[in-house]
């Protein structure tokens, strides 16, 4: 069972991770039926897989997150606790969050692993929700179990902003890359929350 | 065009098409086809064409032909053993056992009583070889003929009474008349004194039901088909009539003489048949319905595959149009079944609503509270679903109380039980000591968010003091050294252990580095308490299993192998703590694949390294990248040369306060990376030289930079045949210049748009260690001779590093977003690579620019720039991080 799949910057490589704690890169330029490599690292499932221009970020239910630099040829295992349910390279490349299981995202370091900085408020304990920065890494966003996506500030570390999308699960988020533009799907629906008035703080809603 | 060139070459033979008037293609060949082409193009009848054939009448020798068969068209392996004609001597039917065809015999025996002309079989039998069974034989000498059946002969009445023995009818009785109904239209005369034998028996065709047909489906019969039902009608869609004795007499239109076997008579009458009288008489249009009505009672038939109506005459015509056709071996039953009782649905509550609702789930509130309670009262005094719910969560003990029971008088429930007065006291004074620890640790954080107040954290540290205060006899000893990277640190936390062990009051004040800052102070404190704490924690369950390698990582890992995460257990402390980053982070060497590389445009980390994944190797000691990634010798001295510009800066930002104290260990990082920066060039880069040529010997030296020093060694084999002057004095040049540049730099900064604010003293601060760091280098490259062959390409290196030394001011322009400068240096460090790899294309347009360095100075950075853009194409996406690594520091402005 595949959790995720990612596109690398070209579109060259698919990178999935799944449930059999591993994460694969596969070729789409040859139609080799093999990946082209397999990161096996994880000791249990992969939930979540990012990739960046040189880095495969990964997040295991074994409460690692993984950062395999391609071109520093190093794999950086930053040890959170509880199980990942997403990960997420900030915009800037400088910090990765990580979203887990005990209601907590944490944004770490790339470089160091250092804890930058901690989201709570919501409620994640069993969902294998994502999390988002938003474009211009001012917030931290998360779906949550109880029908609401949470925003907080990334610097401050507090709750910004908790958008109730619906009353299920909010099972999917995703947050334009450029654009104060959400993405939230939850029930059967994608729902697109968009700001008129954009400011220029970026306060998403 | 294409049309005009066709006209001009005369086409050749092979080429000659002809369309039709819709364009299509006509065929050439053939006769019957048209026939203009015949033969290979038109070949046909010239001289090197070939001549049909031409009719030759064989009217006169009709009587030469021989009649093949289809044996003349076999090949011979068709006609062996196992082809699909085989010749071999079987026996035929004629000799073949009796046994098995003995209802057809029996059927021909009938046939022979009721054929035409009766005995017409029995003359086969006695024509052909005998047949008969001595069973049949024997029953013949008693008296037996055909068609009868066996046994004492009878009357007719009682044997028409009495149904077949043979004949057992399991379910319902026949109904009284029915077994009679085939023979009466036979007897009509009964003479009084005169015995029959008895009928024979058909035996009852017991044969399952293979099919999926419906049930009494009997299909198109082609018997019926072919003769008719009598033989004589042209194939009759209505049966009528005299069905019942054909039925009866079963096989016997098989077995009529003539018409035994298919012989070439398939519908309808043949031309040659005699018999073709009636064959469209019988078909009137007045046997078909032309209305559509109700069944008629007389031909219920519903089409061909309907099953065979019984024709009984006794039966009644009601009965037979109520169930319509009765299935063979069926027969309606003489009494009717009692009718079933219906009983009436029930009445429906007036106010009855045919949809379920649920009962609101109602949070336990104090203004819900009345309606939850009349709710449950309204739901019968069941317990509420919240009550059920938690029916699980219960303990012995509310278990107990619901149900009524009263408390075991057993043993004391509880330790505490056991304990005196005075224990317990002070367990609860534990216990209120841990509450406070909670309180402790939310406290900090508060602090951190709302604005760095030394105030609380005074509090802060008097709580973590009663907290530690006593329990931390252990704390300071030297097994347990969080801050070891750093000795003046850890000398400061170990005084900070001692007198908080002691129960001093303002410790803090006494250890802390008095030129810190406020805030680096508080940091510090708060980092010492979480680390005793942390100690303090683990100290019992960990101090067997942390041993202090784990926490010199980049010099122990040497020894351990890579592929295995460290210990859970002490990171999950950590965690808890929150003290991520060294305790919670393994960093191991890990070799992409190839491809993969290229697919992600990046260069091979390892290109001499055929391994994949994570190496079990051991791990290099000197990595650059460890001491890169290692903050943390460096902070104390960053934290004293910053310390100025942290307040400055603090001071610049004074709006935003929050931000700081939320992003602290980032800045804690960011400071201990600028400060390494600058520290590096002086101090690192002397000490970490000397490995180099050692790592190199090793060959497998996995810090990034060596192996490819070690590929660049082979490839620049044709450089290092150079003289190697050139290189020295490349590497000269490149230094002073680097001084150049880095004096240009404050220009350059000025010119930054970013860099609003500057203070030039962090310029100059971080420009010292710059210039001196070259310096160095040239010391170095001069004292170092025997490594000459490697010197060159190291040294190179770092002028390659140093040709990128110029994008280095926008971080450095804020000293407190030092972060930024270690991803300058690791770029430079990947750089490397490139640069090497380009090294031969560059070489030459380094030395120009070299020169022109020494020409203009400010002019040269720019085509350096350019050029650096031009050939490698990675730097520009360089240049492109870099802007995007601004981004924090624009957002922090914010």
């Amino acid at each position: 069972k595949v959790n995720c799949v990612q596109f690398n910057e070209e579109a060259t490589i698919i990178v999935s991770g799944s449930i059999d704690s591993t994460v694969r890169c596969w070729d789409c330029r040859s139609r080799r039926p093999d990946p082209v490599q397999v990161l096996d690292e994880a000791k249990d499932g992969v939930s979540s897989v990012k990739v960046s221009d040189h880095e495969i970020l990964s997040g295991s239910v074994d409460g690692r997150v993984r950062r395999y630099d391609l071109r520093a040829g190093q794999l950086y295992s930053d040890y959170i606790g509880s199980p990942i349910t997403s990960v997420c390279f900030s915009k800037d490349g400088q910090c990765a969050l990580a979203a887990s299981l005990d209601s907590t995202l944490r944004l770490l370091d790339k470089e160091t692993g250092e804890l930058l900085g901690e989201y709570t408020g919501h409620r994640s304990t069993a969902y294998r929700l994502d999390c988002v920065l938003s474009e211009q890494d001012t917030h931290v966003g998360s779906a949550s179990e109880d029908g609401s996506v949470y925003f907080w500030d990334l610097v401050e570390g507090s709750l910004a902003l908790s958008l109730a999308v619906g009353r299920g699960v909010v099972q999917s988020l995703a947050f334009h890359p450029t654009l104060p533009c959400l993405l939230a799907a939850t029930e059967g629906h994608v729902q697109l929350w968009r700001e008129e008035t954009f400011q220029p703080q970026g306060d998403p809603g | 065009l294409s049309v005009g060139e066709r006209i001009k070459k005369p086409v050749p033979l092979q080429e000659q098409t002809v369309k039709d008037a819709k364009g299509r293609y006509q065929r050439f060949h053939g006769a019957f086809t048209g026939g203009f082409s015949a033969g290979y193009f038109n070949t046909v009848g010239t001289k090197e064409g070939w001549t049909p054939s031409a009719f030759v009448s064989s009217r006169q020798k009709r009587a030469d032909r021989t009649v093949l068969g289809p044996e003349d068209f076999m090949d011979e392996e068709d006609l062996s053993e196992f082809g699909i004609a085989p010749k071999d001597i079987t026996t035929t039917d004629d000799f073949a056992s009796k046994a098995k065809d003995r209802i057809k015999e029996k059927a021909r025996q009938i046939a022979g009583v009721v054929a035409a002309i009766p005995g017409t079989t029995a003359f086969d039998d006695l024509i052909g070889p005998s047949k008969i069974t001595v069973g049949v034989e024997l029953l013949r000498k008693m008296g037996w003929k055909e068609g009868q059946g066996i046994g004492p002969r009878v009357k007719r009445k009682p044997s028409r009474q009495k149904p077949d023995p043979a004949v057992k009818i399991y379910g319902c009785a026949l109904p009284p008349g029915l077994s009679e109904g085939s023979e009466d239209e036979e007897d009509e005369y009964q003479p009084e004194n005169v015995t029959f034998a008895p009928k024979d028996v058909m035996p009852v065709d017991l044969t399952p039901k293979e099919n999926v047909h419906g049930l009494g489906y009997k299909g198109l019969d082609p018997s019926q088909a072919l003769f008719g039902v009598s033989g004589r009608e042209h194939l009759n869609l209505f049966t009528s009539g005299s069905e019942d004795t054909s039925n009866l007499l079963g096989d016997l239109r098989h077995s009529k003489g003539r018409k035994l076997g298919i012989t070439g008579q398939a519908f309808g009458v043949g031309a040659l048949e005699e018999e073709d009288d009636d064959i469209y008489a019988t078909e009137t249009l007045s046997k078909y319905d032309t209305v559509l009505k109700d069944e008629e009672p007389g031909d219920g038939l519903y089409g061909w595959t309907a099953p065979k109506q019984y024709k009984s005459k006794k039966r009644s015509e009601r009965e037979v149009k109520y169930i319509g056709k009765i299935l063979d071996g069926f027969s309606l039953a003489s009494k009717s079944s009692a009718p079933s009782k219906i009983y009436p649905p029930p009445d429906l509550p007036r106010n009855y609503r045919p949809v379920h609702y649920f009962r609101p789930v109602i949070a336990a509130g104090n203004e819900n509270y009345r309606l939850q309670k009349a709710l449950e009262e309204s739901a019968g005094k069941l317990e509420s679903d919240t009550a059920q719910q938690s029916r699980h969560a219960l303990n012995a003990s509310q278990r107990r109380e619901r149900l009524g029971e009263t408390g075991l008088k057993g043993p004391a429930p509880s330790v505490l039980e056991y304990l005196s007065e005075k224990d317990r006291e002070r367990l609860k004074e534990v216990k209120q000591a841990s509450e406070q620890q909670m309180k402790a640790k939310i406290l900090p954080r508060q602090s951190r968010n709302s604005r760095f107040q030394p105030a609380s954290s005074r509090d802060a540290s008097h709580k973590w003091q009663m907290l530690l205060g006593g329990q931390l006899a252990n704390a300071g000893s030297s097994d347990f050294k969080p801050f070891a990277r750093n000795p003046e640190k850890q000398k400061r936390y170990e005084s900070f252990v001692k007198s908080l062990k002691e129960g001093e009051k303002d410790t803090l004040e006494h250890y802390l580095d008095p030129s810190m800052t406020e805030w680096e102070r508080g940091r510090e404190q708060e980092e010492f308490f979480r680390a005793a704490m942390f100690y303090k924690s683990s100290n019992s369950t960990l101090s067997s299993r942390f041993t202090r390698a784990k926490y010199e990582d980049d010099v122990d890992k040497v020894e351990v192998p890579r592929d295995q995460e460290n210990d859970i257990d002490d990171k999950e402390t950590a965690v808890k703590m929150k003290m991520f980053g060294k305790l919670t982070r393994d960093k191991f060497e890990w070799h992409p694949e190839k491809l993969l590389c290229k697919r992600f445009n990046v260069p091979d980390p390892y290109p001499d390294s055929s391994i994949v994944g994570l190496p079990k190797v051991k791990r290099d000691k000197y990595s650059v990248f460890n001491f890169l990634t290692l903050p943390e010798p460096t902070t104390s001295v960053t934290q004293a040369t910053n310390e100025k510009i942290q307040q400055n800066s603090s001071l610049n930002k004074p709006k935003k306060p929050s931000r700081w104290d939320v992003s602290d260990k980032e800045k804690e990082k960011k400071d201990s990376i600028s400060e390494f920066i600058s520290l590096a060039r002086s101090k690192a880069d002397v000490q970490q030289q000397p490995p180099v040529p050692a790592t190199e010997e090793c060959g497998t030296g996995p810090s990034e930079t060596l192996p490819t020093e070690a590929a660049n060694e082979d490839k620049d084999q044709e450089e290092e045949s150079r003289p190697s002057m050139d290189l020295f004095k490349a590497i000269f040049v490149s230094s002073s210049d680097e001084k150049s540049s880095s004096s240009e730099e404050e220009s350059d900064e000025e010119q930054q748009p970013t860099a609003s604010v500057i203070d030039t003293e962090t310029t100059k601060q971080v420009d010292l260690p710059v210039s001196s760091s070259s310096n160095v280098q040239e010391n170095v490259a001069a004292a170092a001779d025997p490594g000459v062959s490697l010197l060159p390409a190291s040294t190179q290196e770092l002028d390659a590093a140093e040709e990128f030394g110029p994008k280095l001011p926008p971080a450095f322009t804020s000293g407190r977003f030092c972060r930024l400068p270690v991803k300058e240096k690791h770029r430079k460090n990947r750089e490397k690579h490139k640069t090497k790899r380009e090294h031969k294309h560059k070489k030459e347009k380094k030395k120009k620019h070299k020169k022109q360095k020494n020409k203009g100075k400010h002019k040269n950075k720019k085509s350096e720039k350019d050029s650096s853009s031009d050939t490698s194409d990675s730097s520009d996406s360089l240049s492109d991080t870099d802007t995007t690594g601004l981004s924090p520091k624009e957002l922090l402005r914010r």
